[in-house]
């Protein structure tokens, strides 16, 4: 481009025999095509449609604040009024969610559906810290996916736990407690390794050479039957695990076992009795026990 | 060809303005074939667009019987025996891109077919004008009416345009509206003020656009605000035919009594009496004989004007007509005009109309009534059950889109141990669950597949879900796959 090349403004362009607007480019010249009058008043209009638009609606920010216009109008108090109408429209089907049975929940496809939605999103903002985002746990942590229960995996046993917590300090949790059999004394290390081996054969791992089943049996009749069954299949009233499937809760090798058998295990959960309502504790227990391992 | 243009004409300020005024055009009553033509395009066009949302069809109990109908509402389309869901947008991608086509069709066979006869701001605008003519009088009047400024009876006559100016525009959007909702229902609600606010606020709009584009902005829209005339220019090819002054047989443009005595003197005149009705009837008024220009929409109106005169005059017509710049140069150098419409443009454009209508044609046909979309959990992928079973979750969407009720069962195919279970619903059906789906439904269903820990997966194992109406025996199938952990 050669703007050097400046043509007498508005030269006579013989082909066309309009005049020029005098630019040229490598010999290429502009022609004079006058906008229409009406695209600039449209232009001016967006101007003052702007202007107008300062005055109405929030526009400018001041130091501390903005300048609110003429009515105001917030964005925010728009989604208030948005969401209370859709308070307003759940109301009925909240209401019912409350009200229903939980297998009457289940048994009606649009309400197992509002509970699955609903808890879904509240597992997610209460349960998720300690059960993670997909329910599936960590050490210590159930996983809530599978068949596995320590409290119980109907609905109302759900219900019930997700209510009272475990060893929450409210009147009804549940309560039981793993005795510290090493610090307590009641056992002795080299007995401790043996029942830990018994447990370990009770799901069909492998256990220590020279292991003694029939010493590590008579352990676990005197010591363990009481909470965990003469079958070794967990009691869940007690919240005593099942020691003869492949799910653990704290992990299935020896030194987990032994450390546990030594120090007992308590894990806490808490009551979500009157911090959510029973509507909302429903809902989560219809969608913890559709996740595939409710009984 | 090009007019020699005086610089009287000429803009004289060279600083001149960066900006001109509308020249108001006041096009002349014209009479002739593609008038005709207009007037029969024109009221085809407008009858569809302002009576088919009252035409009915029947689809049986609980879905609308209005055969168009844009439900936004529910989410759906209906076009006579067609319904369409959201997620079959690609039909109007399809329709899209054959009206696209069709319209470089037009383009290279006869220049802007669209922008003369069928564009809504042509139509629209060339009614207006009837309007228009009818009230105030034809061209001479309505700019002698102009020039001696307001009387009573002139604003009697102004009032008289515009009131039946916004009535048309009303009724535009107000047929506007009928495409989205039961149309008599609608207008009972309309009549009643009982109707969605929305409603009235789009007739207003629509009545706004079409009262402004058609009433004022008119032939500045086709000039300024198109992008058609445009891409047009760059479509088209010297074969196509245009609207075209045949400047060979017209020029020296001479006057009827000159021409008489110079062709008495053996001198050779031209057709062309310089009557200037080309430009009278001129919709957005420019002179044809300047050649194709971006102005000219190709009505065809200029070719019925000077026919007329042709007539009258007892010289053989189209002097204006279809035409272009080959056949010019080629009776010029006195060889036979050749009219070429087998082009590879053509043909290519044909071909790919077709086959974009095949493909509509064929997956229309052939799309099915029952769908089914699964989609694997993402956390957790497995989970290891108390018996060392594996099992895997699964987030299932069916689709009924039959205007009746169905029931289907569901069953898996992959691992010979998997089984399926589905949240809520029991096995009944020889041991697979069965569902009810509403017509024209689809149903979100929770669904889980375990597989015994005796067999030997690996990683990922393809898995198929099958759907099967238990009536009809209709299938649908989706794939997925299922994993250990």
């Amino acid at each position: 481009m050669n703007m050097a090349d400046h043509a007498p403004h508005g030269e006579l362009d013989k082909v066309t025999g309009r005049t020029t607007t005098g630019h040229e480019w490598d010999g290429i010249q502009e022609l004079n095509t006058p906008l229409p009058r009406w695209w600039v008043w449209t232009f001016y209009a967006t101007i003052v449609w702007s202007i107008a638009y300062w005055i109405v609606y929030p526009a400018w920010p001041l130091v501390k604040d903005h300048t609110t216009g003429w009515f105001n109008y917030s964005s925010r108090a728009d989604v208030a009024v948005e969401l209370a109408k859709l308070d307003a429209i759940r109301g009925g089907k909240m209401a019912a969610l409350s009200t229903a049975s939980l297998e009457d929940i289940q048994k009606d496809p649009a309400l197992l559906a509002m509970a699955r939605a609903k808890g879904k999103a509240v597992f997610g903002d209460n349960c998720a810290p300690c059960h993670g985002t997909g329910a599936t746990g960590s050490k210590g942590f159930p996983n809530l996916n599978d068949d596995d229960w320590l409290w119980g995996g109907s609905l109302d046993q759900i219900m019930k736990t997700i209510r009272f917590g475990a060893r929450s300090g409210h009147a009804e949790a549940h309560e039981g407690q793993m005795l510290a059999f090493g610090k307590e004394g009641v056992l002795k290390p080299d007995e401790i390794v043996t029942v830990a081996n018994y447990v370990r054969s009770l799901s069909g791992l492998p256990t220590r050479p020279g292991f003694d089943k029939a010493a590590g049996e008579k352990l676990f009749t005197e010591n363990c039957v009481a909470c965990h069954g003469e079958d070794a299949k967990g009691n869940p009233e007690l919240g005593a695990p099942n020691l003869t499937d492949k799910i653990w809760l704290y992990g299935s090798d020896e030194a987990t076992i032994i450390e546990t058998v030594t120090n007992g295990r308590a894990g806490v959960m808490p009551s979500w009795e009157g911090r959510l309502d029973t509507g909302t504790i429903k809902a989560m227990a219809v969608y913890v026990h559709s996740l595939g391992g409710g009984k | 060809m090009n007019k020699t243009v005086l610089p009287s004409e000429l803009n004289p300020d060279p600083d001149g303005p960066l900006y001109v005024a509308q020249k108001k055009i006041y096009p002349q009553r014209v009479s002739g074939t593609f008038r005709r033509i207009k007037w029969i395009l024109m009221a085809v066009c407008l009858g569809i667009y302002y009576f088919l949302p009252f035409v009915r069809w029947n689809r049986g109990p609980g879905l609308p019987d209005q055969a168009v109908l844009l439900d936004l509402a529910n989410n759906r389309f209906y076009f006579f025996f067609i319904e369409l869901w959201p997620q079959e947008v690609y039909y109007f991608t399809g329709l899209l891109i054959i009206a696209a086509i069709v319209l470089f069709l037009m383009n290279s066979l006869g220049g802007r077919v669209w922008c003369g006869y069928l564009c809504p701001q042509t139509v629209w605008t060339d009614l207006f004008y009837a309007v228009e003519r009818a009230v105030e009088g034809d061209r001479r009047e309505r700019m002698k009416k102009e020039a001696e400024g307001l009387t009573l009876q002139r604003a009697a006559e102004l009032t008289l345009k515009h009131s039946i100016w916004l009535m048309i525009a009303w009724w535009t959007g107000g047929a506007w509206v009928l495409y989205f909702a039961d149309a008599p229902t609608l207008m009972k609600e309309l009549v009643t003020f009982q109707a969605p606010m929305v409603a009235y606020i789009w007739i207003g709009i629509l009545t706004f656009t079409t009262y402004v584009l058609a009433g004022f902005m008119r032939e500045q829209v086709c000039v300024y605000m198109c992008p058609w005339p445009r891409i047009q220019a760059a479509l088209t090819d010297e074969w196509a035919l245009n609207v075209t002054y045949k400047y060979d047989r017209g020029e020296t443009r001479t006057s009827l009594k000159k021409a008489e005595q110079a062709r008495a003197a053996g001198e050779k005149v031209g057709d062309c009496i310089d009557c200037n009705q080309c430009v009278a009837v001129c919709p957005t008024g420019i002179d044809i004989r300047d050649g194709s220009q971006l102005a000219c929409i190709q009505c065809g109106l200029c070719i019925d004007a000077c026919d007329t005169v042709m007539k009258k005059i007892g010289r053989e017509p189209r002097l204006i007509g279809y035409d272009n710049d080959i056949n010019i140069h080629r009776r010029m150098e006195g060889k036979p005009e050749v009219f070429r419409t087998i082009r590879a443009r053509t043909v290519i454009y044909t071909v790919l109309i077709a086959v974009v209508g095949a493909i509509m044609l064929y997956t229309l046909s052939h799309r099915t009534l029952l769908d089914v979309n699964v989609l694997h959990d993402r956390n957790p992928l497995a989970v290891r059950l108390s018996d060392g079973s594996v099992r895997n979750g699964y987030t299932m969407r069916v689709l009924n889109k039959q205007g009746i009720d169905r029931v289907v069962s569901v069953e898996v195919e992959g691992p010979p141990s998997a089984t399926l279970q589905v949240i809520g619903v029991e096995a009944t059906a020889a041991e697979r669950p069965t569902i009810s789906i509403g017509r024209d439904q689809t149903l979100e269903l929770r669904v889980l597949v375990t597989v015994g820990s005796e067999e030997n997966l690996d990683k990922s194992t393809p898995v198929r879900f099958r759907v099967i109406d238990t009536k009809s025996g209709e299938v649908a199938a989706a794939t997925d796959n299922f994993v250990t952990p």
